[in-house]
């Protein structure tokens, strides 16, 4: 493990932050576990506990979390510069950091969906899901990544895109889909176990492509800006 | 005039040969309508240089430009002929220490150099971190963790870290805030030593005397532009026989006036309402002759206020000489 990822890592698990991380997977096995053991029908909760906290708002929120806590809070409390001033090329730097965040992010989202999954149909069902959030923790976490280093509020303008565009416009307004990670994700989840859970929305071949292309124009840019990372002028 | 005031005029210290190793040459930096650096251009060669200046006047922004974290708006800021800017390759050969004492609380002592000495990819990073540690002191407290450092051992830390790699080049921004003497005494000393032994340190200070200890050669920066450069005690003699103005009051400032005029230390006077202006020549025989003069006269003396002596008035007259 290079010795950016094991400071980032262990900045990342040191820090409090860390602890907002386990609420959300908890609640979703919570829920499924309570819908199952009162013998629910899945067909009545199996799309409101997968989709509407699994894919809506775990996954999008952990990625957040911990995709602007790998770079944003080195950023916020200047210890970044110590990993800075080093020989070492600026695509390392991110591909260290951004591995951290999508191996924190997909324990996170995976283990929870796959358990979700599990209890609504089948381990097929299960393992579909933990596949879908993989891809969508490489996504979001790219994302968010790059966005501590475009903006100073990187959790707002995170939380903006995963509420308003993917909550608000994702639902009502079709041409935005095509940039709603959480449709991908539902798309790729639904077609590898084909389930009336899911409401796919996009094909399974956009949704492939596009994750890809957020994954790589999110980090080349990442890799780009940090070339170009600025300290603040005078302090006093 | 004994200094040089041209900015144009790279400073290298006395004895070396070789062209110095930061340069910056017509570097101007401005955050939209606001100018921070106005074309400066300056050589920094081995041995410790202070750069001086009040704050806000741009020592940071510089030290910023020359370890790669800002890009002039004009010029070049290059080390070794490479340009440090989008050039991580430099820090092989560069060490910076910010003013911001930012560390990973979570890492030991010892914990973060190794990091940085393993970032720096050192065939031996443990050999490397042992003897920074010892060079500044801080084998002790190796094994504890940062975040409960006083000040002075986090700065020290940081400065082991920096060190690591024997750069030739090492940039501290005020390294002395918050330090108590002896802290300050070792901090000194460790910079001398590292002048000595082929070093390029640049370290920025606001404070006159701090930079009198440490560096013989200084660049003084006012308002973003190099107000004055070469060797301390030349600036030094400069600003100690600038005319300085003080505020008397007395019991008959037209009688006082006549009599100081006759005072060869004694440069102008202006007559007001509310006192005299006196001009001096020379701080040390008017501030002994006055009482003196006072004395003869038969004059009571209520009031003498030196006017200017803010560091802010001793670089403007940097700045005008």
């Amino acid at each position: 493990m290079s010795t950016v990822a094991m400071i980032t890592a262990r900045g990342l698990f040191g820090r409090r932050r860390a602890l907002m991380l386990l609420p959300l997977p908890l609640l979703l096995i919570g829920l499924a576990a309570i819908c199952r053991a009162y013998d629910l029908e899945p067909t009545q909760w199996g799309a409101a506990v997968i989709v509407g906290l699994g894919f809506a708002v775990v996954l999008p929120v952990v990625a957040l979390i911990v995709g602007t806590g790998v770079l944003g809070s080195e950023v916020d409390d200047g210890t970044l510069v110590h990993i800075l001033t080093k020989p070492l090329p600026r695509r390392d730097i991110i591909l260290a950091k951004f591995l951290v965040a999508v191996v924190a992010t997909a324990v996170t989202t995976t283990i929870p969906l796959f358990v979700a999954g599990l209890l609504a149909g089948s381990a097929r069902l299960g393992a579909a899901l933990a596949v879908a959030a993989l891809v969508g923790s490489l996504a979001y976490t790219a994302l968010f990544l790059l966005l501590s280093l475009l903006t100073r509020r990187p959790v707002l303008l995170g939380l903006v895109y995963i509420l308003i565009w993917e909550g608000l416009l994702g639902r009502w307004v079709s041409g935005t889909r095509v940039l709603s990670i959480e449709q991908y994700v539902i798309a790729i989840a639904d077609k590898i176990e084909p389930t009336t859970l899911l409401d796919a929305k996009l094909g399974v071949a956009t949704a492939a492509v596009m994750s890809a292309i957020f994954v790589v124009v999110c980090t080349v840019v990442a890799i780009n800006r940090l070339g170009s990372f600025s300290l603040a002028g005078e302090t006093s | 005039m004994t200094i040089e005031t041209q900015p144009t005029a790279p400073v290298a210290p006395a004895g070396a040969t070789t062209p110095g190793v930061v340069a910056l040459q017509n570097v101007s930096r401005w955050y939209g309508n606001v100018v921070a650096v106005n074309d400066i251009t300056m050589s920094l060669g081995a041995g410790v240089t202070g750069l001086l200046g009040p704050n806000g006047a741009g020592k940071t922004t510089i030290l910023h430009m020359m370890a790669g974290f800002l890009a002039p708006s004009k010029g070049a800021v290059t080390i070794d002929g490479r340009p440090t800017w989008r050039n991580p390759g430099v820090y092989r050969d560069l060490g910076l220490v910010t003013e911001r004492e930012a560390v990973h609380a979570f890492l030991t002592a010892e914990q973060f150099v190794l990091a940085c000495a393993k970032m720096q990819k050192l065939k031996d990073p443990a050999g490397a971190t042992r003897r920074a540690l010892e060079l500044v002191e801080m084998t002790d407290a190796a094994h504890r963790r940062i975040g409960t450092f006083s000040k002075g051992m986090r700065q020290r830390t940081r400065v082991a870290a920096a060190l690591v790699h024997e750069p030739r080049v090492l940039l501290l921004d005020e390294p002395f805030n918050g330090m108590d003497p002896r802290q300050r005494m070792h901090m000194m000393r460790l910079l001398h030593s590292l002048g000595d032994n082929g070093h390029t340190i640049l370290f920025s200070s606001h404070i006159l005397e701090e930079v009198e200890q440490v560096a013989g050669l200084v660049q003084v920066i006012v308002a973003g532009r190099l107000a004055a450069s070469g060797d301390y005690r030349k600036i030094r003699r400069l600003m100690t026989n600038r005319p300085h103005v003080f505020a008397v009051r007395s019991s008959d400032d037209r009688r006082l006036a006549v009599a100081l005029i006759a005072e060869k230390s004694v440069a102008g006077i202006e007559i007001e309402n509310t006192g005299l202006t006196v001009r001096a020549s020379d701080y040390g025989d008017f501030t002994r002759a006055l009482p003196r003069i006072a004395l003869d006269q038969g004059i009571r003396l209520h009031q003498l206020v030196p006017s200017d002596e803010s560091l802010e008035s001793v670089f403007s007259y940097l700045l005008e000489a």
